[in-house]
């Protein structure tokens, strides 16, 4: 039913020049009548347009909390006190180095034993928050020393403290520096919320996958792509346009 | 001892297995400009660094218009704005203007309004004639120019002493002159100066005092002229030979 092959219609003598475009057309037909099919579409519509809310809501919380945990440990980092930085490095390897969907499975099935009960969406954002915090944090801190030594020394020679020549003079300087690797990562973690349909969230994949075995059609599948595809080009859109931006005349 | 602005005695410096500073007095009196030269890897530059304590010296003492740089009870950044400090590689902030790179410290340390800061920002870089710059980012700059505007912004704090760690080393040579017409005029306002450079020319015509290093110690010192014709040293008469040969 799912991928049925119409039966090639008689050919009849008179018809035989142009058969090959109409064996053409058809082909295309049933091509858009199985992944584009308008009545499908139509009928899973709200059900794709609900999970789009729900992955906008899950990035945003992914990226905000990610993206602002990894700056903290970056900045503490920098502090460069030992027992600190190992606690640092460790964490950030193992976020690092485990699969998202791994983690995912293991705050959900594993929070009940701790006696905690994360909700599958409260899951899927810690745990991806968690795995770019630790990215972010890396490509923060390469960015804060990539800025020449130079800096941090004409600025605390003036008198500025570790602070306020970590935030007024290095930090913007490297944050630049790190906004094209930034955006990539977030790109790739905020894709990563369909992840989220093990656990049960009714995100745009979650709600595609269900809408085409409901319907025995992959047309909902193709609503989700073009969900994501519309969601995800302004931001990478944003990216550039933050890009040029943040560079300044050299 | 109160006679000197700055007073820095014995001091050593250790980089891991490295001594680099073998016991260094160096005393400067009010309104002096004192030269410091040398071979590269003598000790100048870390003996300036020692000064205003970008560099923490393994043991010695150094004082500072009176403060006690190397007592942890002073305030270190109060201490600094007292000293200003000129790069070899200028380091201006690239994401500020020249106006910007002159008022943050003004801002931030001195405590000044943007508007009190603004106005001391652009005498400053009208000092060093650079007034019609100041809305110029330092990639929109010459070396020369960055480097009088990372001048702009030491003076603008109003140090009692300035330190300048070859400022005109990564110059081209045709604007080595408008950053030494700018430290000329410095030293005829009065102010304290600590050079170390192989501008021998300057040395020789605006220098009180010239230190020459080698090995971690300062092996003489006297005025230029000495120096320069007399040296008493075999290691100076050896540099100062090699020097004038080019």
């Amino acid at each position: 039913m799912l991928f049925r092959t119409a039966g090639v219609p008689p050919a009849h003598d008179h018809e035989r020049a142009r058969r090959p475009r109409s064996a053409a057309m058809s082909a295309w037909d049933r091509f858009t009548e199985t992944f584009f099919n308008g009545k499908v579409m139509l009928k899973y519509l709200p059900d794709i347009l609900s999970g789009v809310v729900v992955t906008i809501e899950l990035a945003l919380l992914i990226v905000v909390s990610g993206l602002l945990a990894g700056l903290v440990l970056a900045l503490l980092r920098s502090l460069a006190v030992r027992p600190i930085n190992w606690l640092i490095i460790f964490v950030v390897d193992l976020f690092r180095s485990l699969p998202p969907l791994v983690i995912i499975v293991l705050i959900y099935f594993g929070g009940p034993a701790a006696d905690i009960s994360p909700s599958g969406f409260v899951s899927t954002w810690l745990s991806l928050a968690l795995v770019l915090m630790a990215f972010s944090e890396e490509i923060f801190w390469a960015g804060i020393t990539s800025v020449h030594k130079g800096q941090w020394e004409a600025a605390r020679s003036t008198g500025l403290s570790f602070g306020q020549a970590l935030l007024a003079v290095v930090l913007p300087q490297a944050l630049r520096l790190t906004v094209p690797p930034l955006t990539n990562r977030t790109i790739a973690i905020t894709k990563g919320t369909a992840l989220g349909t093990v656990v049960a969230v009714t995100e745009i994949l979650g709600e595609a996958s269900s809408a085409m075995s409901n319907s025995y059609n992959p047309s909902p599948l193709m609503m989700g792509a073009a969900a994501y595809l519309v969601l995800f080009l302004p931001v990478v859109v944003a990216a550039r346009w933050i890009e040029t931006r943040f560079a300044w005349k050299r | 001892m109160a006679d000197y602005i700055v007073d820095a005695r014995a001091i050593h410096k250790h980089f891991g297995a490295l001594h680099v500073l073998k016991g260094v007095d160096l005393s400067v009196a009010e309104r002096e400009l004192v030269f410091v030269i040398g071979p590269s890897g003598s000790g100048k530059s870390t003996l300036l660094r020692c000064l205003n304590r970008l560099e923490e010296p393994s043991s010695g003492s150094v004082v500072v218009d009176g403060i006690d740089m190397l007592d942890p009870r002073t305030d270190i950044n109060h201490a600094r704005q007292r000293i200003g400090m000129v790069f070899q590689s200028f380091n201006l902030y690239p994401h500020m203007t020249a106006l910007g790179n002159v008022t943050l410290a003004l801002r931030k340390v001195a405590g000044k309004s943007r508007a009190e800061a603004d106005a001391l920002g652009r005498a400053a870089l009208e000092r060093v004639g650079l007034a019609d710059r100041a809305n110029h980012t330092p990639g929109q700059l010459s070396g020369g120019q960055q480097q009088r505007v990372a001048i702009a912004r030491s003076i603008a704090l109003e140090p009692r002493v300035m330190l300048f760690d070859e400022p005109t080393s990564a110059l081209d040579p045709e604007l080595v002159g408008s950053v030494l017409e700018v430290m000329r005029s410095l030293r005829e306002s009065g102010m304290t100066m600590i050079v170390v450079s192989h501008e021998m020319g300057f040395a020789r015509n605006a220098a009180d005092r010239v230190v020459f290093m080698d090995d971690g110690l300062i092996v003489e010192q006297g005025p230029p002229a000495a120096i320069f014709e007399s040296p008493t040293q075999d290691r100076t008469r050896a540099f100062i030979g090699q020097i004038q040969r080019h």
